[in-house]
């Protein structure tokens, strides 16, 4: 090995210092290199989903999904899952006594505790 | 038919009996194993291990399992023999496959660095390097967190160890098990077994030696900041870090590559999302096994005859002293970052930087849930813990650089 020092060497204390300061450095210079690197890391890989996803919003403008038949229209989900969002709006029909397709949603927002 | 002469055999018997060669030194340490066993059982020490390293002490102890009889002669029966590994030559291992007993075939995986290096995958898979990848910064406390170990190991030389037996004493201060395993077994063999039970002993007693140092070296100010909620991060930056900083610090230091390796193979088994068998199995059954036979033929290196040694005290002092300076070391380095932006970071993260994971990181958080209830560090000090384990492993190869 390249520092290879042979077996049972005896230091002064001068020369522990040393060491330990060498060593000491190392461990800061090899992990603030390898902080360098997840920055840079971050970076790269944030910028490609940032560019993924505006790749991915600007697609649907350009082509207008098929609506279900018998939708009407759109609707906003805000913190709730479409399983739910399904729930609600089918419990809503239920009640009103009127078909689903002729009801329309705008938006479904859970509302939290605080906001109450 | 011969006769059968009933006190010939009951003598011979009792000769052959553990009972007529014991010594005094193997009753202190079968008190001692036995004091271990009490801390791993019913204080819950690092049982998986201790429990392993004080049994393993025990029978490589037990009067008759010794590995020279009172009259010189070799003891066929002995489970571990100390001259096959310690006595400074090449190793035998046909020597050992043919004549040694159970504990040395088991310490072939020891001496070869096998079983730390299947703990580092366990460990891997078991670690979310999340919260450092979040705040990078985090990697400056788990490296300034490794004082200890240099600190210890200049004192270690004071007290006229040799450098390889000083090395060994230095890497208790990275408070990581499997790395002073394997730092100790090439550089030091014969003091092992009492550098795994220093370094495991201080790693349970982190909750009583670490706050008393945060509260010193930080204002009742500092304790008690709250730091931003850390962002997320992408299956990506998971994915290509173990890959990265296994090329980046084995380039760099490839004698810690069997450590960082396997660290970072563990961890990238979890988070490729596509392995998860070899993840449950990393992080679940191989890990027992090897923890198993890992910590009995660790213990068995603890004959008297090695460990009842003044030594033995100076190494544990130093030991302590080196816990010591890596919290003190990561708590100051967490000052500094604290004054650089300006109350942005919490000083006790820093704490946490000495590895020992998750135990450092949830002191650190139980610490700083003290002064202030609303406060919940423990997401933030899971960084610089992490890192600990990378700064730990990176000055055992430096130390092995210079002294392997």
């Amino acid at each position: 090995m390249l520092f290879l020092l042979g077996s049972e060497t005896k230091f002064t204390i001068p020369q522990g210092l040393l060491l330990a300061l060498v060593g000491f450095v190392i461990v800061l210079a090899v992990l603030a290199v390898l902080m360098g690197f997840i920055y840079l890391l971050s970076y790269i890989v944030r910028r490609f989903e940032k560019k993924g996803q505006s790749e991915k919003t600007a697609a649907p403008a350009s082509a207008e999904p098929a609506l279900a038949p018998g939708s009407s229209g759109d609707i906003k989900l805000f913190n709730v899952e479409d399983r739910t969002a399904a729930m609600v709006m089918a419990i809503i029909a239920d009640e009103l006594q009127t078909p689903l397709n002729e009801l329309r949603f705008v938006s479904i927002k859970e509302v939290t505790e605080e906001e109450k | 038919m011969s006769d059968i002469n009933i006190i010939e055999i009951l003598s011979n018997l009792w000769k052959g009996s553990g009972y007529s060669m014991i010594a005094w030194q193997q009753i202190v340490m079968i008190v001692v194993a036995c004091g271990l066993l009490f801390l791993g059982i019913a204080k819950k020490f690092e049982p998986l291990l201790l429990v392993g390293i004080a049994f393993g002490m025990l029978l490589t102890n037990l009067p008759g399992l010794q590995e020279i009889l009172a009259d010189g002669t070799v003891n066929a029966q002995a489970l571990f023999h100390s001259s096959y590994w310690f006595s400074g030559g090449q190793i035998d291992y046909v020597e050992i496959l043919n004549h040694g007993g159970l504990l040395d075939i088991l310490y072939i995986g020891v001496k070869t660095g096998i079983y730390p290096c299947l703990i580092f995958i366990g460990v891997g898979a078991m670690t979310d390097f999340g919260p450092m990848l979040a705040n990078p910064k985090s990697m400056i406390l788990g490296a300034a967190a490794q004082l200890g170990i240099y600190m210890a190991l200049i004192l270690a030389i004071a007290f006229g160890f040799s450098g390889e037996v000083a090395a060994s004493v230095a890497i208790i201060g990275g408070a990581d098990g499997p790395t002073a395993i394997f730092v100790t077994k090439t550089l030091a063999p014969e003091k092992l077994g009492v550098i795994a039970i220093a370094a495991y002993s201080y790693m349970a007693l982190i909750p009583l030696i670490q706050p008393p140092i945060m509260r010193v070296l930080t204002t009742k100010k500092e304790r008690m900041i709250k730091m931003d909620q850390l962002r997320t991060v992408s299956k990506k930056e998971k994915i290509i870090f173990p890959i990265a900083v296994t090329v980046i610090t084995a380039v760099l230091l490839p004698s810690v590559a069997p450590l960082l390796g396997c660290l970072m193979f563990g961890n990238l088994l979890k988070e490729c999302g596509v392995t998860d068998r070899l993840s449950d199995t990393a992080q679940n059954a191989l890990m027992n096994i090897v923890t198993l036979f890992l910590g009995i033929s660790v213990g068995a290196t603890a004959a008297y005859a090695t460990f009842l040694q003044f030594d033995t005290l100076k190494i544990v002092g130093l030991g302590l002293l080196a816990f010591c300076f890596s919290t003190a070391g990561g708590v100051l380095m967490g000052k500094l970052m604290c004054w650089i932006t300006k109350g942005k970071v919490n000083p006790l993260i820093g704490a946490a930087g000495v590895s020992a994971v998750p135990m450092a990181a949830r002191v650190a958080h139980n610490e700083g849930k003290k002064w202030n209830p609303d406060n919940y560090l423990l997401m933030h000090a899971m960084g610089p813990n992490v890192a600990g384990v990378i700064g730990s492993a990176v000055a055992a190869g430096f130390l092995l650089a210079i002294f392997g």
